[in-house]
């Protein structure tokens, strides 16, 4: 009977893998999905913060004289002179997103700005602005109006500049920048798709075969429960493990994409094959906490339906816990908190990430995931000895 | 004549939720579903378990097969305790019961497989014992089927098979016949007929007298968890049918009234 364990297992993955739409739907879809969504995040991003590259922005100006217009030459413009009464019947253009904008220059502005005495406390010349914020060609036009204005302004009243050289004033390297934004969002990214997989299967598994009266036929073979247990729970490691590696790399691969309006070169490159065994060796350990607490909670429900829902609870802990890696406040800083299962997953993948990790506080949260889950293991073998719980009516 | 089973004294109590005191229409919070039961069983000899719908037939089974345990008393199958040796008995024997499930999404081929591989069966010992059964019952032409395609009829023999792969000397049915086309329910008839003729032990519940009368040596009559009557066949019957001998013994334990 010593390889009962190796034979339910084989049943339980040749479950899963026979049902190619199981397969499909846990393992493919999942980072198939997350690199086609983040990818196209990446790029509405990246066209809403700025115009197309070779947009002109259409405009109307009242009082843009040449120097005026000197002003605004970094900004392709087309502009078209306007009176003051035509006004009302502009802004309804823009409106209807038609034209970008309607800049209102007081008269003799420039010689305004330059007599200008700020002592004098009297107000200072305005120019006004019209733009749709619904429309991103505009909001990006106009942006790049008041940048060129801005500069004008602060051209005229330089008294000081902060960083005006070349140098690298920030001393962060590109790694570290790149590894603080990885740190941040993986962690919270990484449980969640761990417990994505975890509740995909486990369930089914468990509560379902109970459901559908085939643990029984199992539980009357000379199956030791610690076996089917065990069985269990290292095919369900396996298949959420594998639908954690598909989301994983859908996050990996979508992330420059991702990323790529704000970070420069925000790619895994920057880590060394120790820090991705070490990730590797959290995620199987985390695996298996999650899979136990799941199959506990499944081996409780009657029903597939009644596991999920009981499960429902869990998603808010797992979110909150992954969450907790985006502020330092709430932050593992002592040994035992180490011990504490998945807080010291969310915590050591952060410090993993931030190329910022001790290696005893490592070994501490893997040895920790290993014990809670000896112990879960534990707990499932008496629920399948249970006959209160297995054939609960 | 060999020993193969010794129930003592078996006992089950259940605690009845809400739900069920509802459905059994009762306040009382416990049910003893099984009340100091006593019986042996021989080897080479067919056991029948007789009585109506709640007497603790089923959960006499249950006990035996280590699905559930008793609250007192223990029962000894070849040797093994259910309460001691939980393990060895279920090694021992093949159990089979409407409330047991094949996964739908295998095939026969495989499941036969699979519970050879549960119980120890050397390989080239299953595939000759895998051929005669599946050929007995003309599994072989529905072998790689998923049994969620399967009839009834063909699950039910698949459900024997499986519970057969070891080879068990006893073997404990609960209602083998129960929802089957005559057919099916004339082809399991035969087939434990056969299990008789090669020595096993049968233990069968069953509502079906002409079953009992076909197949059984001995016959327990279990009314409200006891055992009111365990003697032979013939002793039981006191020359009436069994159906009449059934509710002559029947009136006699729970009144006129009852009936």
């Amino acid at each position: 009977m010593k390889n009962n364990i190796w034979t339910i297992m084989k049943k339980e993955l040749a479950r899963f893998f026979g049902d190619k739409r199981l397969v499909f739907t846990t393992i493919l879809l999942p980072g198939l999905m997350i690199y086609i969504i983040y990818s196209l995040m990446g790029d509405g991003m990246a066209n809403l913060y700025g115009p197309k590259a070779d947009y002109v922005g259409k405009g109307y100006a009242i009082n843009c004289t040449e120097p005026e217009k000197a002003l605004l030459a970094g900004v392709p413009l087309e502009i078209e002179d306007i009176d003051i009464a035509q006004k009302d019947e502009v802004i309804e253009e823009i409106k209807s997103k038609d034209k970008d904008f309607l800049i209102i220059f007081p008269d003799g502005f420039i010689r305004a700005v330059e007599e200008y005495d700020i002592t004098t406390g009297e107000e200072a010349p305005g120019v006004e602005l019209y733009y749709n914020s619904t429309n991103t060609d505009s909001s990006a036009v106009v942006q790049g109006i008041m940048d060129s204005l801005n500069n004008y302004e602060d051209s005229i009243a330089n008294k000081f500049d902060i960083n005006k050289g070349k140098e690298a004033y920030d001393c962060a390297s590109k790694e570290d920048m790149a590894g603080m934004t990885l740190a941040m969002i993986l962690p919270f990214l990484l449980l969640t798709f761990l417990y994505s997989g975890c509740i995909a299967v486990t369930p089914e598994s468990i509560a379902g075969e109970k459901e559908r009266g085939t643990i029984a036929t199992l539980l009357v073979t000379p199956l030791k429960r610690s076996h089917l247990a065990l069985g269990k729970i290292f095919s369900l490691c396996i298949i959420t493990f594998l639908a954690a590696v598909s989301s994983f790399l859908g996050t990996v691969l979508s992330m420059p994409k991702l990323m790529g309006a704000g970070t420069d070169g925000v790619s895994m490159d920057i880590y060394k094959p120790l820090d991705f065994v070490l990730v590797f060796v959290i995620i199987v350990t985390t695996v298996l906490v999650m899979v136990g607490v799941l199959s506990i909670i499944s081996a409780f429900s009657k029903s597939v339906k009644e596991a999920g829902t009981a499960s429902g609870p869990l998603v808010v802990v797992i979110m909150l816990v992954g969450m907790s890696s985006m502020f330092d406040s709430v932050s593992a800083k002592l040994p035992w908190h180490y011990m504490i299962p998945l807080y010291n997953s969310a915590n050591c993948f952060k410090q993993i990430f931030s190329f910022d990790y001790s290696m005893t506080n490592v070994l501490i949260c893997i040895v920790s995931n290993i014990v809670v889950s000896g112990i879960l293991t534990l707990v499932l073998t008496k629920l399948f000895d249970s006959e209160k719980v297995m054939f609960a009516k | 004549m060999e020993e193969l089973l010794n129930v003592n004294g078996l006992s089950k109590t259940f605690i009845l939720s809400s739900k069920q005191q509802q459905k059994e229409k009762t306040k009382d919070k416990k049910k003893v579903a099984v009340d100091k039961l006593s019986f042996k069983a021989y080897k080479g000899e067919v056991f029948g378990l007789l009585g109506p719908n709640g007497a603790g037939k089923t959960t006499t089974l249950r006990m035996l097969a280590t699905l559930i345990k008793p609250d007192s008393g223990d029962a000894i199958l070849d040797g093994h305790s259910v309460v001691k040796e939980p393990e060895k008995v279920r090694g021992a024997i093949g159990f089979l019961t409407t409330e047991l499930k094949l996964e739908e999404f295998f095939t026969p081929n495989y499941l036969y497989d699979f519970f050879s591989e549960l119980h120890g069966v050397k390989p080239e010992v299953r595939d000759a014992r895998k051929k005669k059964i599946f050929e007995r019952f003309g599994i072989d032409r529905f072998s790689e089927v998923k049994v969620a395609n399967l009839s009834t009829g063909m699950k039910q023999k698949t459900s024997i098979a499986v519970s057969l792969a070891h080879d068990p000397d006893i073997i404990i049915f609960d209602e083998p016949t129960n929802g089957l086309d005559v057919l099916t329910a004339k082809t399991v008839t035969d087939f434990l007929l056969e299990l008789k003729e090669e020595g096993k032990t049968i233990i069968i519940s069953t509502h079906i007298f002409n079953l009992i009368e076909k197949i059984c040596d001995r016959v327990g009559i279990i009314i409200n968890g006891r055992m009111v009557v365990c003697d032979s066949l013939e002793a039981v019957k006191n020359g009436k049918t069994l159906e009449d001998a059934f509710f002559d013994i029947y009136k006699e334990t729970v009144g006129e009234d009852e009936v």
